[in-house]
């Protein structure tokens, strides 16, 4: 128990004392004050009835004068007792009432009841420290997603805002210090059902006390970080946390990847973006001189990768001493028309807006391309509600950091896989990222499409596992049968095969299944769950082999899904 | 010397001492035992039990159990007090002063064990 309760009893004791006092004087002199009865005779009151009569009197309910109405010493007695004991009344409630209005208290009272939230939870559930404009965009895409999570921050309006979001999924929430281990114990680190950490705040240091603290008291669990210091990321690294999401570096891989590869960078944007939206353009960042306004932390990610992609940049930076920024840049903003001139904003072929100033990069922008309209425009824009603004100023392409947080940590909590797929994707070359691309776009349509992973596993595959087990060969192409009608496949893609540690990018239909394999897919939401009926059901997965036909037998296969589940 | 510490043991003291002088005498006989001391007792009683909350130690836990028995005890003692005499309005039958006087000896039981548990926490803290 807390030590707040303790307190509180301790400080109770004074007004029960003189509560107990008052009364205990007031019934004696009840009892020994002599009073007559209804015929003139000499009575006592007895302790019950002098309890009794105390006992309303004091709360100031006054049944009147009751067995025998009272004597003028009696009346004496009793104006004493009133006064009193509505004084004693007054003083004990109002202690009481300032005891729980107490904001340790109140702190003890919640901190209990969110730790029992927390323990009842029956699912697997997220760790999620921080609830700024990323914590946000992370909690919902979760909700909307069936994953539940708990919430710390150390800022109580944004538990306020929480509670009075309306989530589907309840999401419990408390302010609190996330360096503390013992906050991050109560939110459910070492609880059998929590599946991982995600370290949201804006602090690097913060983040990196949350990764240490899941990592030494509950080694197997999956840690999510942002770090947008380098030094602080490689730190993270070190002692394993599982992912770093460094917003800065990953942008600036996603335009490098952009300029090397733009069917590679539309397959990221296509598969991590929210499902069903509208399919986003490719896009095609000329090689060139490139103008980097800003050498801060985004600055300095996009010039190494940028150089690395054999782009030469020339950078504008207003404080070359602090940011140590390389001694050919030029001073300036960036802001001015002069600045950029001078770094030749005429010849070069992009600009980054890279600077920490939401106002200035929209500035930047502004003026370069009036300068030259034919620039191809990158901006980072740093708080979440000037998105209208950058929206209209129609940048080719946009760091919005907190989305892009959320959205990266998303796609490693739902689809692990994906991340392993990306990874692939990565060092496969534009000619077989063009045919990934266009076949994606052939199943998604114009929205964006879902992934899904099925797991070649007892718990997740059930009538596929038997099979397997019962050694009966099933192909990958096998499941991807319509269970409606097995004639005509599933749209769908199989974008990877991980078996054992081994990916296998566009696995073919022939490849035999083993038991535990994984396979990523990518479709509609309805095709995912056709699927899942075919690899949980094994009527359905008898009929799409063939095994058996619709409509003969006793055992009659389930065409429907929605039947089968 | 703390004055605290004089208060709280003269309560658990005094709650004893009162318990023990209504418990004494000849446990049917109701001139041995007066009302007033039932009723000292029940409120000294309650007062060392409230004096007792708050206290985190297992000790102090202990002995708040003791004095919560004491207290029921002792409050039995008073509703059979009433059952048998107030409310009848006669005189008690020396049954029922033997019921009541047996409730207040369970109840003394109880004290002498905050007592010695007074004592023992006493001595401990003396080493």
């Amino acid at each position: 128990m807390p030590t707040i309760f303790f307190l509180i009893f301790r400080r109770l004791r004074n007004p029960l004392i003189l509560l107990v006092c008052v009364y205990a004087i007031a019934v004696l002199g009840l009892t020994l004050i002599p009073g007559v009865d209804d015929q003139g005779q000499p009575w006592r009151m007895g302790f019950f009835h002098a309890f009794y009569f105390v006992s309303f009197m004091g709360s100031t309910i006054g049944f009147g004068e009751i067995p025998y109405p009272f004597t003028d010493e009696q009346r004496l007695w009793v104006l004493f007792c009133i006064y009193t004991s509505v004084f004693v009344w007054l003083y004990s409630i109002g202690t009481v009432l300032s005891l729980v209005q107490n904001p340790a208290f109140r702190y003890a009272v919640t901190h209990t009841a969110f730790r029992r939230n927390v323990q009842r939870i029956v699912e697997p559930f997220y760790v999620v420290c921080g609830y700024g404009d990323t914590g946000r965009l992370l909690i919902h895409g979760l909700v909307r997603r069936g994953i539940r999570a708990v919430i710390l921050d150390y800022n109580q309006d944004r538990i306020n805002n929480l509670e009075l979001t309306n989530l589907d999924i309840f999401v419990p929430g408390l302010q609190a210090d996330v360096s503390d281990p013992e906050n991050l114990i109560t939110a459910g680190l070492k609880h059998i059902r929590c599946a991982g950490v995600v370290a949201l705040t804006n602090d690097d240091r913060t983040n990196l006390k949350v990764a240490i603290t899941s990592k030494l008291l509950n080694p197997d669990l999956p840690v999510i970080c942002r770090s947008e210091i380098h030094d602080v990321g490689l730190n993270m690294e070190s002692f394993g946390t599982d992912q770093i999401i460094n917003p800065f570096e990953l942008f600036a891989d996603r335009l490098a990847m952009a300029l090397h590869s733009p069917a590679g960078y539309i397959i990221h944007e296509w598969l991590t973006s929210s499902p069903d939206t509208p399919l986003s353009e490719p896009l095609f960042p000329p090689k060139g001189r490139w103008v980097l306004c800003g050498y801060g932390r985004f600055g300095k990610a996009m010039e190494r990768y940028l150089s690395f992609e054999g782009v030469e940049a020339t950078i504008i930076e207003a404080d070359p001493a602090l940011t140590q920024a390389p001694a050919d840049s030029v001073l300036g903003r960036g802001t001015e028309a002069v600045t950029l001139r001078q770094a030749g904003i005429e010849q070069a072929v992009g600009i980054v807006a890279g600077t920490d100033d939401d106002a200035n990069n929209l500035s930047i922008i502004m003026t370069a391309r009036e300068l030259n309209p034919a620039l191809f425009t990158v901006g980072r824009q740093n708080k979440q509600e000037n998105h209208p603004l950058f929206e209209a100023a129609e940048l080719n392409m946009v760091l919005q950091r907190s989305d892009f947080i959320a959205r990266t940590a998303i796609t490693l909590i739902t689809n692990p896989l994906l991340a392993e797929f990306f990874r692939t994707v990565d060092t496969e070359d534009e000619e077989t990222n063009n045919v990934l691309a266009s076949r994606i776009s052939g199943v998604a349509g114009a929205r964006v499409p879902v992934t899904w992973t099925i797991d070649v596993s007892k718990n997740a595959a059930p009538a596929l596992a038997i099979r397997l087990f019962q050694k009966a060969v099933t192909r990958l192409g096998e499941i991807t049968i319509d269970p409606s009608d097995r004639t005509h496949p599933l749209p769908c893609i199989a974008l990877l095969l991980k078996r054992g540690p081994n990916c296998q990018l566009l696995p073919s239909p022939d490849t035999e299944l083993a038991l535990g394999d994984r396979v990523l897919f990518c479709g509609r939401q309805a095709t995912y769950a056709r699927m899942r009926s075919t690899v949980v059901n094994q009527n359905t997965l008898a009929y799409v082999v063939g095994q058996v036909e619709p409509r003969l037998g006793s055992r009659r296969p389930t065409p429907k899904p929605g039947a089968a589940r | 010397m703390n004055l605290e510490k004089v208060i709280f043991a003269f309560f658990i003291m005094l709650a004893l001492t009162l318990n023990f002088g209504f418990f004494i005498g000849e446990i049917d006989n109701p001139d041995h035992h007066h009302a007033y001391e039932l009723f000292a007792a029940i409120v000294v009683s309650l007062i060392a039990t409230i004096m007792k909350f708050g206290d985190r130690t297992q000790l102090g836990a202990v002995l708040l159990a003791s004095s919560l028995v004491a207290d029921l005890q002792l409050i039995a003692a008073a509703v059979m007090w009433g059952l048998g005499g107030d409310f009848s309005g006669g005189q008690l039958s020396p049954s029922a002063i033997a019921s009541i006087v047996s409730l207040s000896g369970g109840a003394l039981v109880a004290n002498i064990v905050s007592v010695i548990l007074l004592v023992v926490e006493t001595v401990m803290s003396r080493r």
